[in-house]
């Protein structure tokens, strides 16, 4: 009957509206842009580089040679085309130094995320799902950590810990880690209330398993698209402190510590703070460019 | 109102012992603060120095300690100048201060015309150009941003000074650079606040009367749009400092942020915790007073 047939088609319709982003929507909808694209294609260049960076390199990073230092990028007279970005005040290969200081960023950047993800999105689900007097400690510390400027928060421990690599990711993860609590929080609190979460529980499941597979899964969008972004930042304050001389160290090259050289000889060799900046600019930049699209890929609404 | 301005109240006191808590803690994870201080000396002037210090008496008495002698600007003597290290981070604040507000002053001159045109022509050339500067300018690390200033005007054209802190010309160059890292910040917010209010109702209301487009905007919807433009940008404070410090270290600027970084150089702790302490309160003040001034100021929200 044609009269009958019609309030569930209408109802059919009106299920279908809310649906949440699937992969292959998202991925089409990423893919459209092609500053994402442009985006992506930097970012893989980027950690080939990083990954393959023994063989790609043309030379040991850590190899000086007196004869041979200052000498400028290719194109520029006295250029040489063994050294393509030209030598600094040792004789050390500008490029080989950018391609093995693509490591540290990464690494850093990549492994401060983590740490900032496993404790702001633990404490949020906890906060936001236990509730009551817990809610109000985590949510202070939150406050607390929000209202502290990061980089000094960064400086002060990494000067009281001393500089390695791993206190630069612990002090970034640390430093980080609320604005995943806060959104997880939210999202928790927003879900707590749901059918299916009703439904879960008078079936008699758990709070952990409630927790695990039913409201955590429904903040991933939100916690990928994060932590993208952060990737970016992280590889900026590690830039900043290790320009400060609080990085990870003087062992391996670093983009912030090869531009902090750069500093002290700008006025004879401009290419030494140069490239590796250019190197930061088009890591970061390459890192914001998919972050922002994928937030509106993932985001149902739009 | 009254009890918001309470709970707010409160929330600072929270944050205040938190960032104390903190900057305390600097000492104490460095490990043994007194073969800091002397580190050649007997084993017994290290026993008078402990005891005067009273580093045998427990981590919360310690604490509490801290607490009041930095509300009333204690911090200890500097292990590098022998002088306060409260005075010695006072001294350098104004220059701070100056070159902060400075680049916050040049950043809303150059985002508020930007950030309001962009949003009116959504998605033209202006509003374009601009999205893609604000991607580039959050992408720049800031210390590179200053030197790449340096090579083009100190190195390539002579016209301005390398570093210092000394004429107007000095200044020029550190403004820029900070600036250049605050703009895009403020530009983003600027837009999409003025976005938000733009297609409002009573902004149609005001174009269907006849208002003058230029009113519109800029009496009708900036107005609206000023509140959370005003809180975002307060909000962003702590981060302009952290520029700060980094664009002081770029120009050897004698401010603040110089002066922490050249203490955490020489493990001079007292220096560090007084720095690190006195920016932080600035950031924890500014937030407060933001705070309240959008629920004073916005009628909407009075308690919650």
């Amino acid at each position: 009957m044609a009269v009958g047939s019609l309030p569930s088609a209408t109802l059919a319709y009106a299920d279908e509206v809310p649906r949440p982003a699937t992969a292959s929507r998202a991925w089409r909808k990423f893919a459209r842009n092609p500053a994402a694209l442009l985006g992506m294609l930097i970012l893989l260049a980027v950690v080939g580089a990083a990954v393959a960076a023994d063989w790609v390199a043309p030379h040991d990073p850590a190899r000086q040679s007196l004869r041979r230092r200052f000498t400028p990028p290719v194109w520029a007279p006295g250029g040489s085309a063994t050294y393509p970005l030209g030598t600094d005040q040792v004789g050390r290969d500008i490029l080989s130094r950018i391609i093995h200081g693509a490591r540290i960023s990464l690494l850093v950047g990549v492994l401060a995320v983590v740490v900032s993800v496993l404790v702001g999105v633990t404490l949020g689900l906890v906060s936001g799902f236990v509730g009551g007097r817990l809610d109000t400690v985590i949510m202070t510390v939150v406050d607390i950590t929000w209202s502290f400027p990061q980089l000094l928060l960064a400086l002060a421990f990494v000067a009281a810990l001393g500089p390695s690599l791993v206190t630069i990711v612990l002090v970034l993860g640390f430093t980080g880690w609320e604005r995943y609590a806060r959104v997880v929080r939210a999202e928790v609190l927003a879900l707590r209330e749901k059918d299916f979460i009703e439904a879960a529980r008078a079936m008699g499941v758990g709070s952990a398993r409630i927790l695990l597979r039913h409201v955590l899964p429904n903040t991933f969008s939100s916690i990928v698209v994060l932590s993208t972004l952060q990737v970016a930042q992280a590889i900026l304050q590690e830039a900043a402190l290790s320009f400060l001389g609080v990085g990870s160290g003087r062992t391996y090259p670093t983009w912030g510590q090869m531009i902090a050289l750069g500093r002290d000889f700008v006025s004879v060799a401009w290419w030494l703070a140069t490239f590796p900046g250019l190197a930061i600019l088009a890591t970061v930049l390459a890192i914001n460019l998919v972050g922002d699209r994928l937030r509106d890929a993932l985001d149902p609404r739009t | 109102m009254t009890a918001f301005v309470v709970r707010r109240l409160i929330r600072l006191v929270v944050v205040c012992v938190g960032v104390s808590l903190v900057t305390f803690a600097i000492l104490h994870a460095s490990g043994d603060p007194v073969s800091l201080i002397m580190p050649e000396a007997p084993e017994a002037d290290r026993a008078v120095l402990r005891q005067a210090l009273g580093l045998h008496d427990p981590l919360i008495v310690q604490f509490a300690r801290f607490v009041g002698r930095a509300a009333g600007g204690d911090f200890g003597n500097s292990f590098f100048h022998r002088t306060p290290a409260f005075g010695l981070v006072m001294e350098r604040m104004p220059t701070t201060l100056t070159l902060t507000l400075l680049s916050m002053a040049l950043a809303i001159v150059v985002a508020l015309p930007v950030g309001i045109y962009g949003a009116v022509r959504r998605g033209r050339a202006v509003d374009q150009v601009a999205t893609g500067a604000v991607f580039l300018g959050q992408s720049m690390p800031v210390f590179w941003t200053g030197i790449m200033l340096i090579l083009l005007f100190s190195v390539q054209w002579r016209l301005l000074p390398v570093s210092g802190w000394d004429s107007w010309t000095s200044v020029v160059l550190p403004t820029l650079t900070l600036g250049a890292f605050t703009a895009p910040l403020l530009l983003r917010i600027v837009r999409s606040s003025m976005l938000e209010v733009i297609g409002l109702d009573y902004v149609r209301t005001a174009r269907a009367k006849g208002v003058a487009e230029w009113l519109v905007i800029g009496r009708h919807a900036l107005k609206n749009a000023a509140l959370p433009l005003v809180t975002v940008t307060g909000l962003q404070f702590g981060l302009l400092l952290g520029g700060a410090v980094i664009t002081e270290t770029v120009f050897a600027i004698p401010g603040v942020g110089r002066l922490i970084v050249g203490a955490i150089r020489q493990l001079d702790f007292p220096v560090v915790q007084a720095g690190v302490f006195m920016l932080a309160m600035i950031v924890v003040s500014v937030n407060f007073t933001v705070d309240v001034l959008y629920v004073y100021l916005n009628p909407r929200i009075r308690l919650r």
